[in-house]
């Protein structure tokens, strides 16, 4: 078997086979990747700006801009697939909303993808941290347009009762821009619930010649 | 019930198999001296008067001169516990002590944590590496002379740099 | 012929569908084999205990339920225990009592969770899950009742709870717990008739006992090699010197035994609910605030608690300067250390052994990192 000397320093456990430990060649993949949570740190203090849609005036009280526009919205919102990326504690309000209780199947949504190639909606349920904030980025990089985020709870608002904190992330719109913030510590599932209508309403009011979702 | 040992019986007990270690006891502490601490460890794990052999919590503490490592053990035999205090790196110097790793295996994440956090170095530790924090982190964040959050993101802090949070 | 192969490392990353929480491993593998883990943790490390260290005893209260965030009321309660001990408090006993009914329906539930991602792992995607949360609603519809909130209930206070039980609670806490002993043995029949899980669960992952107790393992995984070591038994806190109860033991140290131990410990919290609401009083839930002031300030000096979580021993060591902060707090995580023995569990095992080896580890990422 080929393969790099490595050293176990904790003596083999029972009935294992003895070719060493991981942990002595790893250090220098550990530095590149401090490195990287550095830059990230580094770059980006500022908040990305929300995405507001602008609806043209003489359209204003009319949400339909097109048949097209509207049959497409409509297909969207009815399916849209949450990444199953929680993180902390409102991970666990998320995936009770998922649950028999509060159902999220209701809304089509009850597949909760695992890759981001296939999802859509990027929930980001818990506190976010500088180490985190690589993957989760490139997380949100994989993610195919159109795509949405809702930042979930307080934590990934704004730091939440974290916010001081030297490892925090002041919220998460630091790292991508968000769509719909749901507030609480943490919300109920009703409130996630109510955040993703709200979302539902957002996708209704996109239009084929203007902004694409989560372009940037 | 859990029998505590008092300070002053349990260092008596190690001066009688490793004298000279002991600096100080009151309570239920006893102070070691950082250079007998791993004969003193092993003594308290295999000696059968003691028979400590389920370490609870191994953390250490900043006060500003020097750093005290704090070691709970617990003895699920004689269903005993015990305190270990040892103070390192007087006047902020390079603080170290031998790891206790090839005695009670439990050892080996919260020291990594205490390197980590604190910045007291265990000399022996199979795998000295930061744990919660990332490598290239600039400093360690529990000592009593680090800043609590980044002056950098402080431009979007509400308040002054300092302020403090919750005073009520 | 030998063939030739070469190991190749994986990064489970810190999203994945199977890791309960964020929680990363690079695995060596040759073949299906696994050569050697090495987990790779801090990603949701928000900095409790330098926080802790600038808020009042009261406050850090909320600070310690979103550690362990399935079992909100065992963190509260440890603390708690910490604070009375470092600032000498009495507690009143009816808040004793309702504190230790809380921490046990906690401690349900917690296991509840954990056996409901157990099955999910295996395979049975969805609908044992479904059943398990379905019970814990009920559960966090009682402590919504008790004080307001479902998961980050900050219900203990120095000297007792929050607020008193609403007349309404007691009978939803009779059918509650006949509820929750049908969903148990439901559970149950899944685990202990079903092929696929003994199959894939029975001799996996052995440890010995000695390793165990030498890396400072405890709770359910400590009881599933043989030993009898539970601090509500042995160093019993709160009112549990009042209370029977046994200790369920296995021997076979695998990963169905460290399930079977958390079913039945299930079972035994229904049975210390019921002699608890026996037991207790009508009085104060919380000391006067003449007795224990809203600002304490302990005297100088340290105090280490530990309490029977749902993971195993969860310690908290408080060291006090006289002011309304404490100088230092230190949680001794009982998933962290928990973690210790991975490697020991993994190596020499099959690919498809290791998240179920993981969930049986029963680790929850915000009480690793804090």
């Amino acid at each position: 078997m080929t393969g790099p000397k490595l050293i176990d320093p904790y003596g083999t456990p029972a009935g294992a086979d003895p070719r060493g430990a991981l942990q002595s060649i790893t250090l220098d993949l550990d530095r590149t990747e401090g490195e990287s949570v550095n830059q990230m740190k580094s770059t980006h203090l500022e908040p990305f700006p929300d995405p507001v849609l602008e609806v043209p005036d003489d359209l204003k009280r009319s949400v339909i801009v097109s048949s097209v526009d509207y049959l497409l919205n409509w297909a969207r919102k009815s399916s849209v697939f949450p990444l199953q990326s929680g993180l902390a504690c409102c991970s666990f309000e998320m995936i009770s909303a998922a649950m028999a209780r509060f159902d999220l199947a209701r809304f089509g949504m009850e597949a909760l993808r695992a890759s981001p190639r296939q999802a859509d909606l990027l929930i980001v349920a818990g506190t976010l941290t500088w180490k985190m904030a690589v993957p989760l980025r490139r997380l949100y990089d994989q993610m195919a347009e159109p795509r949405w985020v809702i930042s979930m709870g307080v934590c990934a608002t704004s730091g939440g009762p974290y916010y001081q904190s030297y490892s925090v992330v002041p919220g998460v719109n630091h790292i991508m821009p968000v769509d719909v913030y749901v507030p609480g510590c943490p919300p109920r599932p009703d409130a996630l619930l109510y955040g993703i209508m709200q979302l539902h309403d957002k996708i209704r009011r996109y239009s084929l010649n203007g902004q694409a979702a989560g372009h940037e | 019930m859990t029998t505590v040992w008092s300070g002053n019986a349990l260092a008596e007990a190690i001066e009688a198999f490793a004298p000279g270690s002991v600096e100080s006891s009151a309570g239920t502490d006893v102070w070691l001296k950082p250079e007998s601490i791993s004969t003193v460890c092993e003594g308290l794990k295999t000696r059968s008067e003691f028979k400590f052999d389920l370490l609870s919590s191994l953390t250490a503490v900043d006060y500003i001169d020097h750093f005290e490592v704090v070691y709970h053990l617990t003895s699920l035999p004689m269903n005993a516990s015990a305190v270990l205090k040892s103070r390192v790196g007087h006047g902020r110097t390079e603080a170290s002590i031998a790891s206790v790793v090839p005695i009670w295996r439990g050892a080996d994440y919260q020291e990594r944590e205490v390197w980590d956090l604190m910045g007291i170095r265990f000399d022996g530790h199979p795998n000295h590496k930061r744990i919660m924090l990332w490598e290239g982190y600039p400093g360690h964040p529990l000592r009593k002379d680090y800043v609590t959050y980044d002056q950098s993101i402080a431009s979007t802090a509400p308040g002054a740099a300092g302020s403090q949070e919750g005073a009520e | 012929m030998a063939i030739r192969t070469q190991p190749v490392t994986v990064n489970l990353g810190p999203q994945h569908p199977s890791t309960h929480g964020v929680f990363r491993m690079r695995v060596m593998f040759d073949g299906e084999e696994i050569v050697d883990v090495e987990p790779v943790f801090g990603y949701l490390h928000r900095g409790s205990e330098k926080l802790a260290e600038e808020r009042t005893y009261t406050q850090i209260v909320t600070l310690t339920d979103r550690m362990d965030y399935v079992s909100s009321m065992l963190n509260n309660q440890a603390y708690i225990l910490a604070v009375e001990k470092l600032a000498g408090i009495e507690p009143s006993p009816r808040g004793v009592w309702l504190r230790m009914i809380a921490s046990e329906l906690q401690r349900i539930a917690s296991h509840l969770v954990a056996t409901g991602f157990l099955l999910q792992d295996l395979g049975a995607l969805g609908t044992p899950l479904i059943y398990a949360m379905r019970e814990r609603e009920n559960i966090l519809d009682m402590f919504e009742m008790l004080c307001g909130a479902r998961i980050t209930n900050s219900y203990l206070r120095p000297g007792g709870v929050f607020m008193d039980a609403p007349s309404e609670f007691w009978p939803a806490l009779d059918r509650g717990l006949n509820d929750i002993v049908n969903t148990i043995d439901e559970l149950e029949t899944y685990l202990s008739g079903n092929e696929i899980v003994f199959s894939r669960t029975k001799g996996t992952a052995v440890l010995p006992k000695e390793l165990l107790i030498n890396a400072s393992i405890t709770g359910p995984m400590l009881r599933a090699s043989g030993v009898d070591w539970d601090l509500r038994h042995r160093a019993p806190y709160d009112y549990y010197d009042r209370i029977s109860f046994e200790r369920k033991l296995h021997t076979a140290s695998d990963n169905y035994a460290r399930y079977w131990v958390r079913v039945q410990e299930a079972r035994e919290s229904v049975k210390i609910i019921r002699q608890c609401i026996e037991q207790i009083e009508p009085g104060e839930v919380r000391p006067s605030f003449d007795d224990v002031p809203r600002l304490i300030r302990p005297p100088v000096g340290d105090a280490y608690a530990a309490i029977e979580g749902s993971k195993g021993e969860l310690g908290f060591y408080l060291v006090s300067d006289g002011g309304i902060a404490p100088y230092r707090m230190h949680v001794r995580a009982s998933s962290l250390i928990n973690l210790t023995l991975l490697r020991d569990m993994l190596i020499g095992g099959q690919f498809g052994d290791l998240f179920v080896t993981f969930g049986s580890v029963d680790l929850n990422m915000g009480e690793v990192d804090r």
